[in-house]
């Protein structure tokens, strides 16, 4: 019952801040000084004044912003997202294409520096104060510091560049008809972005499993392990893991935020078609249904990722589902 | 700070504690971060001039960031570029922390709807990714230099007013306040007395440990081309012109330039940790 409850609550949650955040962005878009009309048609068109009024009441901007929101809204709720003006198609489409690249870009980056930074962590509890340690934390401490877009530009040019063993950007080989991109293509071109996307979030795991890790191990029952004569990996094994994994997965779950930020610096740097680009793009080109659409999807997608981390949560730790105040 | 071990046998040899250590390293780190600063903020337009005889010259002894493509010495612009970035952290730092520390305060002092409220004001801000709202914000204002301060200023408050709102909550409710209470001190006595001292340093290392955030947030919109204009010498801007001459190797362009943006990011993320430990009676004299 206090599950199903919680449940309600977080969905109507959602709901809310849903509303909100389309209301927000609204709000902001609504007040750019970037006319929609010039964006669209570009500032050197010979429209005559009429045509553009024509246009102007066409879409609808001679209504007052809540008449329009509440058009927009309507229609995006029976899936109209509208057209975007930067790449001439409905916005839902270019949505839609430009997902799978990234989702593919951001599940890999997001695996890779989840078990690395899993691992790592691990590594530095153990040899905690050691060489090891100290270089893994400072190495992490580093990493959480650098800019994502300069990680990518060094990437970029040593080994795109200057050894040559990646390709400089995009998603598929240039001059290739779309259907003749084979996987490993496609894999060929994700290596460097995803490398550069899991720098970013490596360094958050490691240090949070580090420091999980130590505390587990100045448990009572790790020295009651050893005391039985357990060897450090069994310890590991047997207990270290079943105390940490879970923490560090919800930790990485919560880390969904930084990951759409990742995307839109590390695709924006090696030219990945992916929907980072596309919200520059959009941002750029003044075309305000597209960010609109991006934005909404981006708020969905964090609200999914701390959604399963406190789900999680309950499924770790029972007690907290009594609470359930994590939102 | 990291220090090795060869290091920690010196200062304990030299008997010098944390709290001396600290307030070595905290100097200067300050003196750095104040040097680039105000080196950058005098410097005339001059410094970095266009001269194309002189232009993608490597790294060297006449140009220690190289050149380039218009023949403009790398390092003065790198410094001016990043003393503009530390401007606009200030005034994002600046409004940041007067915004959490009222919303902070108000939610936890009025408590109710208030608290509902900031928290959901919170949670709104931090449920659309932090780039996304950066470059909103700075959409609604049009771009340019306007648009990036503003959008850096507004959106660095959430996680400093959750810090600031536990401080006060925890400290509202613990028992030498309420004793306070019990004899008769005033409402003002005991925020001057209890309150300030004990939320004070946790709100100032919390508004040190903003501007990191700040720089390296101007740093990224400006590089996808929301932030400043081209026609500044912003490291974002640096970084972002340097994508077109990385593809024909002129490597320095980037490398440079990121690793004084990364140096001054970690030294004022080292110096708010660092305060934290001066401050925290636990481990300041270890």
């Amino acid at each position: 019952m206090e599950r199903l409850k919680y449940l309600g609550k977080t969905a109507f949650r959602m709901t809310a801040l849903l509303i909100a955040v389309s209301i927000l962005s609204f709000l902001l878009l609504e007040a750019s000084p970037i006319d929609p009309l010039t964006a669209c048609i570009g500032t050197d068109s010979t429209l005559s004044d009429r045509a553009k009024a024509e246009i102007s009441s066409h879409w609808g901007l001679d209504q007052p912003p809540v008449k329009r929101f509440a058009a927009w809204a309507g229609n995006f709720i029976r899936g109209d997202w509208g057209e975007s003006i930067t790449y001439k198609k409905p916005v839902k489409t270019v949505i839609g294409e430009r997902l799978k690249y990234s989702f593919a870009l951001m599940s890999a980056a997001w695996l890779f520096s989840g078990v690395l930074g899993y691992l790592s962590g691990i590594i530095a509890a153990v040899k905690k104060g050691r060489l090891l340690d100290r270089m893994i934390k400072g190495f992490c401490l580093t990493l959480q510091s650098a800019p994502t877009f300069w990680i990518g530009l060094l990437f970029l040019s040593l080994f795109a560049v200057r050894l040559g063993w990646f390709p400089i950007g995009l998603a598929a080989p240039m001059g290739k008809a779309a259907e003749d991109v084979t996987l490993s293509d496609r894999i060929y071109h994700m290596i460097l972005p995803a490398f550069t996307l899991s720098v970013v979030g490596i360094g958050k795991v490691t240090l949070y499993t580090r420091q999980k890790f130590i505390e587990i191990l100045n448990e009572e029952f790790m020295l009651y392990a050893r005391a039985r004569g357990e060897s450090t990996v069994q310890m590991i094994l047997r207990h270290g893991i079943r105390n940490t994994l879970m923490p560090a997965v919800t930790v990485q779950f919560a880390s969904f935020s930084e990951l759409f930020g990742g995307i839109a610096l590390a695709e924006t740097v090696f030219s990945y078609p992916g929907i980072g680009s596309a919200l520059t793009a959009a941002g750029l080109g003044g075309d305000v249904p597209l960010l609109l659409g991006i934005a909404i999807c981006s708020a969905v997608f964090v609200f999914a990722g701390n959604l399963t981390a406190n789900l999680l949560y309950i499924v770790v730790d029972p007690r907290q589902a009594v609470w359930g105040r994590h939102f | 700070m990291e220090r090795t071990v060869s290091d920690r046998v010196f200062f304990h040899r030299l008997k010098i504690n944390t709290r001396t250590r600290v307030m070595v390293f905290l100097c200067l780190a300050a003196v750095y971060l104040l040097g680039i600063f105000f080196w950058g903020l005098f410097m005339p337009e001059r410094a970095f001039e266009v001269n194309y005889t002189d232009k993608l010259l490597p790294p060297g002894a006449g140009h220690l960031f190289g050149t380039d493509f218009m023949g403009r010495d790398m390092l003065l612009r790198s410094v001016k570029g990043l003393s503009v970035s530390m401007v606009i952290a200030f005034l994002a730092a600046g409004v940041g922390s007067v915004i959490a520390l009222a919303a902070g305060v108000a939610a936890a002092v009025l408590g109710g709807r208030v608290d509902g409220f900031v928290n959901w004001c919170v949670d709104l801000c931090m449920g659309i990714p932090h780039l996304v709202l950066l470059i909103l914000i700075s959409f609604m204002l049009g771009r340019g230099e306007r648009g990036v301060t503003a959008a850096v200023a507004l959106t660095h408050w959430p996680e400093l007013t959750r810090v600031v709102r536990s401080e006060v909550l925890g400290v509202r409710s613990s028992q030498y306040v309420l004793a306070a209470y019990k004899m008769g001190k005033s409402r003002l006595s005991v925020a001057w007395n209890h309150v300030i001292p004990h939320v004070l340093p946790v709100y100032v290392t919390g508004v040190i440990l903003l501007f990191p955030h700040a720089i390296m947030h101007e740093a990224s919109i400006t590089f996808l081309g929301f932030g400043l204009p081209a026609d500044k010498p912003a490291i974002g801007v640096i970084l972002s012109e340097s994508m077109k001459y990385i593809a024909s190797g002129n490597w320095w362009l980037a490398l440079f330039p990121g690793i004084m943006l990364l140096t001054a990011i970690m030294l004022f993320d080292a110096i708010g940790e660092n305060l934290k430990k001066l401050w925290n009676p636990d481990n300041g004299n270890e």
